[in-house]
């Protein structure tokens, strides 16, 4: 952001009548980026049509009739006692090798998918934010012992782990939340120690200490807000990781146990029939597709609207295409352009200062 | 202002010895070393920087302590040594005859509310994530002194008494200009109604025009509420504007130390008479008769300070003594009681430097 720009929009706050203007917080721009963003929006819809699926599970098994453990040995099943195909005697989605509603299955295996993969991510980044902050802040012995200890679960066999963990114990729901979140937590741990290591050796923390603020005041309001945004985009992209990570553990049955049904355990039971049965195999993995592509495109586009200057090839918005437009026209003419996109990009708020050769379209 | 301070300044101060009622920070010979470490996992401390290393002053109540140098001589460790921002190595700080040396933090505290900082980059020391009200409310929220609509009321004072508009309590530090912040600054620093308040270079980073305004505040402020001042700044124009009594630090130690008019107006260390001489005058008749002392060599690196006077290897007066004995801090013949020099050969009034040796500017 060049000079003149700074000095036009400090006259023009001076100025304007004090009702008129309304300071837009970063959380605002943010989300005013977002809602631009086609792609991200889309994913939004789609999360939300998913979390309606699990959550109406029920419903939908009331809708049709077919409870989720009931097994239609004669309607469910051909002639040669496998699984029958969508549409017929009323199976929409069709049913698995014992006849059981693979609809009503994979609603309920919905639910516990979404649940282990929206509460590991939260196990994972409260502990993993709390952790990184105690280690990047604290520094010294502190820091040595904790970053060997992310170092060591990052390094850890998770697969090895959780087969001994379910032969010592019994496969659980528990037990495949403490393992996802275990082996989670520490990626997010090293990026909010990176930051909280810049971070801590800004002015205005100095200044918080000057006022008496103790360690945990300074980590959770000084430092914290200013590194939500990183932590939102990682969260956000390990949700679908800890979705595909109990689809794993159920697909080599140590995960979600039998009879409850989990995207990975039907997967684990369809890939014995996927020749004669390809909607078994399908219509799971398609639930699992969409569901982590959704997330995976929602943290993409959180993190190009908290830090516009990021380019993305399938970036959504039309001011997006645009600027990858202006970006490719030849180059001499873009300079100007360029100029005068960073400053719509960046609004009012936004202080930080553009990174030495970082203009935005020059990639495009 | 200006008229009063000079008033003052005549008879108020006393140099670092004093032990009087009205001094409320004695600093008594402060030492603060950075240790550098070696390579390794485990580094050993192989040197130390010696930032700071022997340093005494006091700062009276009601009245403003300048601090001037060059870039490096350890200003600002000495300001952060007194506000207990870093440990200190060695040395005192006594706050209203109070020893808080080194206080653990719940003991340094009540002493927090008391000794307060504005910072010299005014865009670096406000949270930009943070709303402007929150920033000034924090050292309320901290020490728990108001809450809720009081608070915000008290936040509101503030801005205004500092001449800021209270309506725009809820914007954040990015929508305001660089002397707009350093008022921000300015009103954080004065919410505890602190006794003492540390400048660390408060202008330095603002326009000259933006300068004026932001020293008046700061002027009025301390009309208003009786506060002290340490006043940190390589502008000598702005120190001697400010100050009563003026320090000159060279290389973390005392190279000069008295009353502005007499550090100003008849400096004793050659150190002084330089960097004097090198300060741009606002007068071009001034400016065009003045001779300027160009210093040759760098400062050395405080790893390694010379030994005797620090001043010696780029002093155009240093003989042979200047190279073995340290000089100490005291009053010259001639000299007032609260004027100290550390120099074996002060500058006589009247005397060239520029002649003694030294190129002189064409």
């Amino acid at each position: 952001m060049s000079i003149t720009e700074v000095s036009f929009q400090a006259s023009q706050i001076s100025d304007a009548p004090v009702t008129a203007i309304q300071g837009r917080s970063q959380w605002q721009l943010t989300w005013r980026r977002l809602r631009s963003d086609r792609v991200a929006v889309a994913s939004v819809v789609v999360i939300i049509l998913m979390i309606l699926f699990a959550i109406c599970a029920p419903l939908i098994a009331l809708a049709t009739g077919h409870p989720v453990d009931t097994a239609y040995t004669a309607t469910g099943e051909n002639a040669f006692g496998n699984p029958v195909g969508p549409g017929v005697h009323g199976f929409i989605l069709g049913t698995d090798e014992i006849g059981r509603d693979l609809l009503v299955r994979i609603a309920y295996g919905a639910r516990i998918s979404l649940f282990v993969g929206l509460l590991t991510t939260a196990i994972a980044t409260v502990a993993g934010v709390t952790l990184g902050l105690v280690a990047g802040y604290f520094g010294g012995v502190v820091d040595a012992i904790l970053a060997r200890f992310f170092d060591a679960a990052l390094a850890f066999p998770y697969i090895v782990l959780a087969l001994a963990l379910a032969s010592v114990f019994h496969p659980s729901l528990t037990i495949v939340i403490g393992v996802i979140a275990f082996f989670s937590w520490a990626g997010i741990s090293r990026i909010v120690r990176g930051q909280t290591l810049s971070l801590k050796e800004k002015e205005y923390i100095e200044a918080a200490k000057s006022l008496g603020a103790g360690p945990w005041r300074i980590m959770f309001i000084d430092i914290l807000p200013n590194l939500l945004g990183p932590v939102l985009v990682l969260a956000t992209l390990y949700i679908p990781t800890a979705v595909t990570f109990e689809a794993t553990l159920s697909f080599l049955g140590i995960g979600i146990p039998e009879p409850a049904p989990s995207w990975g355990n039907i997967l684990s039971e369809a890939q014995a029939f996927y020749h004669v049965a390809w909607w078994y195999v399908v219509f799971p993995s398609l639930a699992l597709l969409i569901t982590t592509l959704a997330f995976n495109l929602l943290g993409d586009g959180i993190r190009d609207a908290i830090d516009p200057r990021t380019e993305r090839i399938f970036a959504g918005s039309k001011a997006a295409r645009q600027r990858r437009k202006r970006g490719r026209r030849g180059n001499g003419g873009h300079g100007l352009d360029d100029a005068i996109l960073v400053g719509e990009q960046a609004d009012l708020t936004d202080d930080q200062p553009y990174p030495a050769g970082g203009v935005p379209g020059l990639e495009g | 202002m200006t008229d009063s301070f000079a008033m003052q300044a005549g008879g108020g101060f006393s140099g670092g010895a004093d032990y009087g009622d009205d001094t409320l920070v004695r600093v008594d010979n402060l030492v603060k070393y950075f240790p550098i470490k070696g390579n390794g996992i485990i580094g050993r401390t192989v040197t130390h920087v010696q930032a700071v290393d022997g340093v005494s002053l006091s700062i009276k109540r009601g009245q403003t302590l300048g601090l001037v140098g060059e870039t490096g001589c350890g200003k600002s460790t000495l300001a952060r040594c007194i506000a207990g921002l870093i440990p200190i190595t060695r040395g005192k700080v006594y706050f209203e005859g109070e020893d808080i040396t080194n206080l653990p933090r719940a003991k340094m505290r009540p002493y927090r509310r008391q000794i307060q900082m504005i910072f010299q980059d005014p865009y670096g020391a406000l949270n930009p994530r943070r709303r402007v009200g929150s920033i000034i409310g924090d050292p309320f929220a901290i020490h728990n002194t108001a809450t809720g609509n009081e608070r915000k009321r008290a936040v509101q004072d503030l801005m205004e008494r500092v001449g800021l508009n209270p309506e725009h309590y809820n914007r954040f530090p990015a929508e305001f200009s660089g002397g707009q912040r350093q008022r921000i600054g300015v009103a954080r620093a004065l919410a505890l109604r602190p006794k003492l308040i540390i400048c660390d270079e408060p202008v330095s980073a603002l326009d000259v025009s933006i300068q004026a305004q932001v020293l008046n505040l700061l002027a009025d402020l301390q009309d208003d509420f009786g506060l002290s001042y340490l006043f940190i700044a390589h502008d000598l124009e702005v120190v001697r504007h400010v100050s009563n009594a003026v320090t000159v630090m060279y290389l973390g130690r005392v190279a000069e130390q008295g009353p502005g008019d007499q550090v100003y107006g008849h400096s004793r260390h050659p150190y002084s008479v330089a960097l004097l001489s090198a300060a741009p005058a606002a007068d071009p008749d001034a400016a065009a008769k003045r001779q300027r002392i160009i210093l040759t060599g760098d400062v050395p690196s405080p790893i390694n300070p010379p030994p005797g006077c620090r001043f010696h290897p780029r002093c155009p007066k240093a003989q042979d003594l200047c190279g073995t004995a340290e000089p100490v801090l005291e009053t010259k013949a001639g000299d007032p009681s609260t004027h100290l020099t550390a120099c074996h050969y002060p500058v006589e009034a009247g005397e060239n430097l520029a002649a003694a040796g030294l190129r002189e500017q064409p």
